[in-house]
């Protein structure tokens, strides 16, 4: 069972569409019982960090996802909002993250102004660390849709799952054990994301 | 770096039907919503918008069940408009699996459902909606209740006022050009892109490729949408969802890898 948090705000009805497509068994949770019982984790999010975090912490959502990702090992995919509060903190807010995985998140920034921020439409991805169960079987040059204006800059290489070129190359999905995230929507990328969510539902 | 400009299907709906307008009038039913979103997911669509244009009249708010089952078969950025009048009805859509709402009427009659939305999904998914018409002299004005109601206030002036309320998009379309595939208003797209900063969506009148490069390069626009070109197949304007294919957008320069 896949429990999709709901504290409130993200777009849990497309990732729940997309799971019951492949046959994932999902709730959407919330409550903390529902996320103990749960085998994996779903962490969705839109909208501003400090509002995100606000929102998990009146629920105390918080102190449950580290409980459950530290000390039952439970797998999680944060996604979008959700990827950026796995990380220590952000540049659009003064909340703390989760701390989940050692980055923090930074605004685009251009030399010119050429760039649109947000980042928002189709863009390919590079996979770094092809050994990983979620990236398994997935082809180079993929594309997935991507709306953001923030990024996660990881303290090291070694947390990097995936890479995008915007202006400059940036983390596209992170890693630390357990823990994932991906900075684009898989639930929204057709057939490259449900390949993603289906090998964190069966491969992670 | 890869450049992806967004190609995107308008589908227009009407009591649960498929239809396509000309010039904002006589819609033209074309079959199931449902058949053509399959379609449209399996050749693997930037987006898709989907306006009703019957639910203000009809009922005054969106058919949530039946979109319900439309998001269910479609695993792209999918966005609404049509009937939307307050918070909790886009509450609703974002529920269902939509992830962006286009405004227009509605938000000219009350000036806070923009700001409350944004505050609510954040920028991005709040998307605003401006349908003009051409005038003497090269000036332009816009229309609200399905082009039925002039307001007075140009398209570039309407375009700034929602991004300074928090639009994180503007759809422009003409009502002259709609459904005629001889091409954007350019001269449109232009006066709007060049007022704002945010991502402007063309729309109106494309009828093959080549529009949409125009409406780039030209226009300015940073995504492109179309309907009868998505609808209408060969010289006879056949009934037939069709998709341009990834080549041919690579080829015509509507997509490219740097």
């Amino acid at each position: 069972m896949i429990a999709i948090l709901d504290y409130g705000i993200g777009n849990l009805g497309s990732i729940k569409n997309m799971l019951n497509k492949i046959g994932a068994e999902t709730v959407i949770a919330d409550s903390i019982k529902e996320i103990e019982q749960a085998d994996k984790l779903i962490l969705p999010g839109v909208g501003s960090f400090d509002n995100g975090m606000r929102c998990l912490r009146e629920k105390e959502f918080d102190k449950v996802i580290i409980e459950q990702v530290c000390d039952n090992k439970k797998p999680i995919l944060g996604i979008c909002l959700g990827m950026q509060m796995l990380g220590r903190k952000s540049e659009e807010g003064k909340e703390k993250g989760l701390d989940l995985i050692p980055f923090d998140n930074k605004r685009f920034s251009f030399a010119d102004d050429g760039l649109k921020v947000p980042h928002m439409g189709w863009n390919y991805v590079d996979i770094i660390n092809r050994e990983n169960n979620l990236v398994k079987d997935i082809e180079e040059k993929q594309r997935y849709y991507f709306v953001h204006s923030y990024h996660a800059v990881c303290d090291s290489r070694e947390n990097v799952l995936m890479t995008c070129d915007y202006g400059y190359e940036f983390a596209a999905a992170v890693i630390n054990g357990n823990i994932y995230g991906t900075q684009f929507h898989p639930e929204k990328s057709h057939n490259f994301g449900m390949k993603l969510l289906e090998n964190f539902s069966k491969e992670c | 770096m890869y450049n992806r400009p967004r190609v995107i299907p308008c589908l227009l709906l009407q009591e649960q039907g498929l239809v396509k307008t000309t010039k904002f009038k006589n819609p033209n039913y074309l079959g199931d919503p449902i058949n053509a979103v399959r379609i449209f997911n399996e050749k693997g669509v930037d987006e898709l918008c989907l306006l009703d244009i019957g639910a203000a009249k009809s009922s005054g708010s969106p058919d949530f069940d039946y979109l319900k089952n439309i998001a269910s078969e479609a695993f792209m950025p999918l966005s609404y408009g049509g009937g939307i009048t307050e918070l909790n009805q886009i509450k609703e859509l974002f529920a269902i699996g939509f992830e962006k709402v286009i405004i227009n009427s509605a938000i000219n009659k009350d000036d806070s459902l923009l700001k409350k939305a944004v505050e609510y999904a954040g920028s991005q998914s709040v998307v605003a909606s401006i349908d003009a018409k051409r005038e003497l002299f090269g000036k332009y004005s816009c229309f609200i209740d399905g082009g039925n109601t002039k307001i007075k206030v140009s398209p570039a002036k309407l375009a700034k006022h929602y991004e300074e309320s928090g639009a994180g998009e503007i759809i422009i379309n003409s009502i002259d050009n709609d459904g005629m595939m001889q091409g954007y208003d350019i001269d449109l797209i232009r006066q709007v892109t060049e007022s704002v900063n945010i991502p402007v969506v063309a729309c109106g009148g494309a009828g093959g490729v080549p529009d949409l490069k125009l409406a780039l390069e030209k226009g300015g626009a940073h995504a492109v949408s179309a309907g009868s070109m998505f609808v209408y197949f060969g010289r006879k304007k056949a009934v037939l969802i069709n998709v341009p294919e990834e080549s041919e957008l690579y080829r015509e320069g509507v997509y490219c890898d740097e």
